[in-house]
């Protein structure tokens, strides 16, 4: 059963077609990875799915519903939620404050306290509860990103490049938190550039490129396309 | 809507003990000792204080008020609002009209007042953030309605142009009209009460729901929205408490001095006198705009007082006309550079690290 239906999605800019008439499904409890080279428009097409930017046309239903056009916030109460790239902490407040207002939605005040604190406990930030967000290193603000998304009880989650930045040494475990992300039951729908995440954790892979769906399929043998590797090299040289 | 009886994968990990160490809470019990006692103290300066002292501390309680509503969307909201003079002057018009043309009571007034301030304020702010008007854009919005005010009311037969209007005193004391003896000490107790509340609100509304989400907003919009927040709400929610407290504070204002003008109530200087407090005391923290206002109140009046008698040594500035402003403002500027983020939250933050 799919969860995410996404037909004809387009968003045009003067002079640039950003997102040019994407077609993806996401079925439920699946893994799906998004790759392409820069400017192939795929974080547009997280801001046009998350409802930060309206799409120019297409079409957009999750769990049955239509929400294109959709505010961000009435998109992520829906349980599709996103995480950004630039990490974007609430500066003010601690770390545990910070996932607290996520759980607020749904819960009471001292409930969504609690429920916070597992939340960080679940992605191993829990030494740094009372620590503020801003003093956190580049991987313990990733951590928080997911934690903030995760507090929201989502069914989908959006992740836009939630390894960058991460030392070697800090992707393993990353990566092993995402499997068992997953592995609890969530949807999952990522952007990385980091070919060794994508390939251990994709069930599926999308590659993008000029804002078009390139190809899709099983990941070995997608990257494994010559127009693929074209897309790269064509970026690279 | 989504499906709301599907399981909730994430929520599936187990939770934290009810009574996890880590749970605890202390802030809000400490600010409401902290409120308490503070009250209980300053409740006895009536005592200590001679009438003109005390009429300085009143004064100061007014800005108080005015500095903690104007804290409230502006330090907390994160709208820094340049105009509070427009909510300011709708409580001391209220008031005064309510009062001068239909006897009515000063504490239905100002109900009235907060009831009426938050709505105007809550329709200009949104307004401003319909159209994305942020930072010194909002403030200049503010600004503008806020002279707008100003200038209607000056040309408004009703409200007396620009002669205002003047509180009849009465000739014996009387609560439901607010008035009493010449310096009796209700006239501090009252505003004190009425910090006190707005104080409280504060506190209860850092804490909040609400609260919490509008200092999200404040500190990265695109986020909040993304954890499905309701930014709009959010902050409507912050300058309606701000405009209502400091609307209260303007009734106040009225009562004491039994007059009110246009100038007294919407005039610019009003607008800074809301600022001042919570900058130089610390934007966005609760006791800030209070202990700014403990500052910044006498301090005016100090520097005046010495400069209209200097001492030997200073003779030669007597009679120096707006030098006191100089000075006072010189002194004003000293404190924001020596401590940049006000005179509590540079203290906290020491006191913390």
């Amino acid at each position: 059963m799919s969860l995410l239906e996404v037909e004809g999605l387009t968003k045009k800019y003067t002079g640039l077609t950003a997102v040019d008439t994407v077609d993806v499904t996401v079925d439920d409890r699946e893994f799906l990875g998004i790759i392409g080279p820069n400017g192939a428009g795929k974080t547009t097409l997280f801001s046009l799915l998350a409802g930060s930017q309206e799409p120019t046309s297409g079409r957009i239903v999750f769990d049955g519903t239509d929400i294109t056009g959709w505010s961000a916030q009435k998109v992520a109460r829906t349980g599709l939620v996103r995480t950004f790239q630039l990490m974007r902490p609430f500066e003010s407040m601690s770390v545990l404050e910070n996932v607290t207002i996520a759980s607020l939605g749904r819960r009471s005040r001292k409930d969504a306290r609690r429920h916070a604190l597992g939340v960080l406990e679940r992605v191993q930030l829990e030494q740094y509860a009372t620590a503020a967000s801003g003093s956190l290193p580049t991987a313990g603000l990733k951590r928080l990103e997911l934690a903030r998304a995760l507090a929201m009880e989502p069914r989908m989650i959006l992740l836009d490049e939630v390894l960058a930045g991460l030392v070697p040494a800090e992707r393993a475990p990353m990566i092993e938190l995402l499997r068992d992300l997953h592995g609890d039951g969530l949807t999952v729908m990522f952007v990385e550039h980091i070919m060794a995440a994508v390939m251990a954790l994709s069930e599926r892979l999308v590659v993008m490129h000029d804002g078009r769906v390139l190809t899709q399929g099983v990941p070995a043998e997608v990257i494994a396309e010559p127009q693929v590797i074209e897309a790269y090299l064509g970026e690279d040289y | 809507m989504t499906d709301t009886t599907a399981p909730r994968p994430t929520t599936a990990h187990e939770l934290p003990a009810a009574d996890d160490p880590r749970l605890k809470d202390t802030w809000m019990r400490r600010q409401l000792v902290v409120l308490v006692v503070g009250v209980a103290v300053l409740s006895l300066l009536p005592l200590l204080l001679g009438e003109q002292a005390q009429s300085v501390a009143i004064r100061t309680l007014i800005f108080a008020i005015m500095a903690v509503g104007w804290n409230l969307m502006s330090g907390f909201g994160g709208m820094f609002s340049f105009g509070h003079a427009a909510f300011f002057g709708i409580g001391a018009y209220t008031g005064a009209y309510l009062l001068v043309d239909h006897g009515i009571s000063p504490w239905i007034s100002m109900v009235v007042a907060a009831v009426l301030s938050a709505a105007v304020g809550v329709a200009i702010a949104y307004m401003c953030l319909r159209y994305k008007l942020a930072g010194s854009y909002f403030a200049l919005a503010t600004f503008a309605f806020a002279q707008m005010f100003l200038l209607i009311v000056q040309n408004l037969d009703v409200l007396n142009k620009t002669e205002g209007f003047n509180v009849e005193i009465l000739p014996s004391d009387s609560w439901s009209m607010l008035q009493f003896q010449q310096g009796s000490p209700l006239y501090f107790w009252i505003p004190l009460a009425i910090l006190a509340v707005a104080v409280l609100i504060s506190i209860l509304y850092v804490r909040s729901r609400a609260g919490q989400y509008a200092q999200a907003v404040r500190d990265d919009e695109v986020a909040a929205s993304s954890l499905g927040i309701d930014t709009m709400r959010a902050r409507l929610i912050a300058v309606a408490l701000s405009c209502g407290v400091t609307a209260v504070a303007g009734v106040y204002y009225t009562q004491y001095y039994f007059f009110v003008g246009p100038e007294q109530a919407f005039g610019s200087a009003v607008s800074v006198e809301a600022i001042i407090p919570a900058v130089i005391g610390g934007i966005g923290t609760i006791w800030g705009p209070v202990i700014g206002a403990a500052v910044v109140g006498p301090l005016s009046e100090l520097v005046a007082t010495v400069l209209r008698n200097p001492p030997g040594f200073l003779s030669f500035l007597q009679g120096t006309s707006g030098l006191d402003v100089a000075v006072y403002a010189t002194l004003l500027i000293i404190i924001v550079i020596v401590m940049p983020k006000g005179i509590f939250g540079t203290i906290r933050d020491r006191w913390r690290s």
